[in-house]
């Protein structure tokens, strides 16, 4: 058999990948090689109607495995890349196996950053459907507290579902504000509120010192009774195969603006692809690469532009976020912080960077054609009511 | 169990049992249904399992809401007055026996 292409990893950014290939008329084999027993699934339900018992495991899968075999997508599953080699061009899997490449994919994301204290073994994470199985179980069965580490996303969720529960709940966050590393203090301080407000104990400048069995303890001495602690403290790409097969790596693959790493035969895309702009670690970003990325191996480039998105529900609230707001130097309201209905616009001289929006639906799409399309909009009809968003945004040609 | 036909851009014809309350979208990933992508899994982020309903089927459906009006002023194919995002529609009893045509393309 001829050689095509391989992807490594079976996140939402591989599978999309592979089903871009096929939807794109390529003809060769397509393996995809998964670290999970499972077939690709989502990740955003783990920490949201999943949790919560909204959502079963039997419907968070991407595509089913029939899918699979009438579009002669290779699922290798419960297999581990252990190396690339380039010269010959082919991987190495833990079981033994190897498989030849024309081009290869690099889609192996990221994993959570440990914690760095005494007993963090007690602690449970959640990235993979099976420990989101246990953690909802853990959760069911917690009576005492649960202790939720880092004021993520992830631990904000993971807090808003234990809340939902019924559960006694404390957020310990070492940052002076909630999601700092992607949100603007205005946000942070809503999210505060948010989480008080439905009776979360939320800890800021405070750090955990240990985790026990039956409790966390802070570094003020604090002991905080729990039966479950949960640690959501950010993710670490995996780089280290790229890294040892001679590419570039730093925070992340680094690939060029067509996602190419320092091989040309080499791509990566999703959480691990450290593009030109950022390192974006989301849905958006693992399905917008991947269609980039399949116009590449089929020979048809086109630099990855597109707008990114995100999105959290914590409680009744709903969070997107349209572009990226870092380096902005001026933001403004639009809405009801007070009825939980708004959004932040940022900008940089002038220009419209980012659109954080609190249950607006209308002004997230909005924003994500404006910044698709470039559209100028200023501070000021940004926060008048009167200017309608929607028909600004219409009026412009996307793309 | 009420059915659900599902009926590709190319005319390939698909009837499957729907449970009452899961959703149209979610069945056709189940069931290996192409035309139907789903991209951020019911979550009403993309417009990517947009389907055309039979039109004797229109009045038996839920209003649609506001955010799936913006949703499906970001189609890739074509809205039409039976557009509809297929994570929004909920099989129910009155469903029995529901057409749905898939677009030409999600994306």
């Amino acid at each position: 058999m001829q050689p095509g292409v391989v992807i490594v990893g079976g996140g939402q950014a591989g599978l999309e990948a592979a089903a871009a290939l096929r939807t794109l008329g390529y003809d060769g084999t397509v393996t995809l090689i998964c670290e999970e027993a499972h077939a690709p699934y989502q990740r955003p339900p783990l920490s949201k109607d999943f949790l919560t018992g909204k959502q079963e495991a039997d419907g968070v899968f991407l595509r089913a495995l029939a899918y699979y075999e009438k579009h002669r997508i290779d699922l290798i599953l419960g297999d581990r890349v252990t190396e690339i080699n380039r010269g010959g061009r082919l991987v190495h899997l833990a079981g033994g196996g190897t498989v030849a490449y024309e081009q290869l994919i690099l889609a192996v994301g990221s994993r959570n950053r440990s914690l760095p204290v005494p007993g963090a073994k007690h602690a449970l994470y959640l990235r993979s459907l099976d420990e989101a199985v246990t953690l909802r179980q853990r959760l069911a069965e917690a009576r005492h507290g649960v202790v939720v580490i880092g004021g993520g996303f992830i631990g904000l969720e993971v807090a808003a579902a234990a809340r939902g529960a019924g559960k006694p709940v404390t957020v310990v966050e070492a940052a002076p504000r909630l999601m700092a590393r992607a949100v603007s203090p205005p946000l942070s301080d809503f999210f505060l509120d948010v989480h008080r407000g439905q009776g979360a104990e939320v800890l800021l400048n405070t750090a955990v010192a240990e985790v026990r069995p039956d409790c966390v303890t802070l570094t003020g001495g604090r002991r905080i009774d729990a039966d479950l602690v949960v640690a959501g403290i950010g993710v670490v790409p995996n780089v280290e195969l790229a890294r040892e097969a001679g590419l570039d790596v730093s925070d992340g693959i680094t690939v060029d603006e067509f996602l190419r790493t320092s091989d040309p035969d080499i791509f990566a895309i999703g959480d691990c692809s450290h593009h030109p702009r950022a390192r974006l670690e989301s849905v958006q970003n693992a399905v917008d690469q991947a269609k980039c990325v399949a116009r590449a191996v089929m020979g048809n480039p086109a630099p990855y532009r597109d707008v990114p998105w995100f999105w959290t529900d914590q409680y009744e609230i709903r969070f997107q976020m349209a572009g990226l707001s870092g380096g902005h130097e001026q933001s403004v309201l639009r809405g009801s912080i007070e009825n939980r209905k708004f959004s932040v616009f940022y900008f940089k001289q002038g220009r419209l960077l980012a659109v954080d929006s609190v249950n607006r639906f209308g002004d997230h799409i909005a924003a994500r054609k404006m910044l698709a399309a470039g559209t100028a909009l200023t501070p000021e009809q940004a926060s008048d009511e009167t200017v309608d968003l929607k028909k600004l945004a219409a009026t412009q040609s996307v793309g | 169990m009420p059915n659900v036909t599902y009926i590709s851009h190319t005319g390939e014809t698909t009837t499957i049992d729907v449970p009452v309350g899961t959703t149209v979208m979610e069945n056709a990933i189940k069931n290996g249904i192409d035309g139907i992508v789903a991209e951020c899994g019911g979550a009403m982020m993309c417009a990517t399992c947009h389907v055309y309903v039979d039109p004797a089927f229109l009045d038996r459906l839920d209003p649609i809401g506001d955010e799936q009006e913006e949703m499906l002023g970001a189609t890739a194919a074509e809205r039409k007055p039976n557009s509809r995002l297929s994570c929004q529609i909920h099989m129910k009893p009155q469903l029995a026996g529901l057409i749905v045509r898939m677009p030409e393309r999600q994306t």
